[in-house]
């Protein structure tokens, strides 16, 4: 096995991953990136997505949402405001909030209300991201 | 002479009552264990942040972002959390004292003093001032982040329109189960996070930024102050019960002691009755002869 980076993803109610890992992907501000043992210090946003990082033949995914992430010392930590795993996720609650931030978007469509198509926008990227780990 | 049933109606009546406050004492206690492991379960996560946002904020320009820009102070925003239950001893009167001290100052200096409340219970004695612009009452029980988040967005959002110049929170912070001290801590303007000397040695310059410092700095304050205020009603959460706990207990105490004043009493009372049936036996029992 290769050279492995450590992965901590850190969330207001306490640390959900902490492992060695082989290769992380994330959702990052400027489109999703790969973080690779020894990479150069980095920081950078997180938007709403997925997470993926594998460790030998394992392949996990986690739905995170908005935050941010460090690299530094062969070691990245994400700090986001929630990260649920795949089997954490309930499908059924996410389809429904999928829904109601959809009916939400086509009546603010018609309104000029900034506010509120927001969000409702962020509240489906969350649903779509909940469905997609899901499916994982 | 209180009658004896008086006296034995009452005994039964404060022991009932310290039933009760066992039973609130309990449930504070494990309530606090619940408060105490979520603090902890934060603290990573307030560490790291602060360290990162010390990091990017070491070579920033305060007044570029305009949730830093100091102003000239006008309008004064006071966000007092407390709890939303009462019977926690002097925890929450504490919180509100301090409140009130803080407004008057302000307004001494001639400032306006606007108020947000977290908590019923500050709610319902500052609502008297007239001053309460918001209240959010009945989320101090169960909280989680998107109430904190919901709260800092829009006192930023006031911020951000110029309504207020400067926000402070009051609160109840915890030092330990025993102590839990009402405290302030400055809001907004946000203030650079100063790092201590250990972790300045730490810091590697050289980082990647995506996108650039600054713009990572704009999604970050807004974060930093969800974090603010969670830790803030964490902090209250926990004083809460552990105040509700101690509160209890010498609640319970005091009615061991009442009971046991009481019982001396009935006693009392109960010799009295006996010895005034026996003068009455002895005294009839002489008229006969």
């Amino acid at each position: 096995m290769g050279q492995q980076i450590r992965l901590e993803v850190v969330t207001p109610t306490g640390a959900k991953v902490d492992e060695d890992v082989d290769i992380v992907n994330a959702p990052g501000f400027g489109g999703d990136f790969g973080v690779l043992a020894n990479h150069a210090p980095f920081l950078s946003t997180i938007k709403i997505g997925t997470l993926t990082y594998e460790n030998g033949k394992k392949r996990e995914a986690l739905m995170v949402s908005g935050g941010f992430c460090e690299v530094s010392n062969n070691k990245i930590t994400f700090l986001v405001e929630s990260a649920e795993k795949g089997s954490e996720i309930d499908v059924e609650r996410a389809m429904r909030a999928k829904e109601r931030a959809e009916k939400r978007l086509a009546q603010a469509a018609q309104q000029t209300e900034d506010f509120n198509r927001k969000r409702a926008e962020i509240a489906l990227q969350r649903a779509l991201a909940r469905l997609k780990v899901a499916k994982m | 002479m209180p009658s004896l049933k008086e006296v034995k109606t009452k005994i039964t009546g404060v022991k009932k009552t310290a039933q009760i406050t066992k039973a609130m004492n309990m449930v504070a206690a494990a309530k606090l264990r619940g408060a105490q492991e979520k603090m902890e379960a934060f603290r990573p996560y307030t560490a790291k942040f602060n360290e990162a946002m010390s990091n990017l904020s070491s070579g920033a320009n305060t007044n570029a972002f305009p949730l830093m820009e100091s102003r000239e102070v006008k309008n004064v925003e006071l966000v007092v959390i407390t709890s939303d239950r009462g019977l926690c001893g002097s925890f929450n009167a504490n919180v509100i004292k301090l409140a009130t001290k803080k407004m008057e100052a302000y307004e001494a200096q001639g400032k306006n003093v606007s108020l947000v409340c977290v908590g019923k219970k500050g709610f319902q004695l500052l609502k008297r001032s007239g001053k309460v612009r918001k209240n959010y009452n009945d989320t101090m029980g169960n909280f989680q982040m998107f109430h904190a988040r919901e709260i800092a967005t829009d006192i930023a959002a006031q911020f951000l329109e110029g309504n207020t110049d400067k926000v402070e929170i009051v609160y109840g912070s915890f030092r330990s189960v025993a102590v839990q001290e009402p405290a302030s801590k400055p809001f907004l303007p946000v203030q650079p996070v100063e790092k201590d000397e250990a972790e300045e040695r730490k810091i590697s310059g050289d980082y990647i930024y995506e996108p650039s410092s600054e713009e990572i700095m704009e999604v970050l304050q807004p974060l930093y102050l969800n974090v603010m205020v969670y830790h803030a009603m964490l902090e209250v959460g926990a004083s809460e019960h552990a105040a509700r706990m101690t509160a209890m207990d010498n609640a319970t105490n005091a009615c061991g002691d009442i009971v046991r004043n009481l019982t001396i009493v009935y006693n009392k009372a109960r010799q009295a009755a006996v010895t005034n049936e026996l003068m009455d036996i002895v005294g009839g029992a002489e008229a006969l002869k």
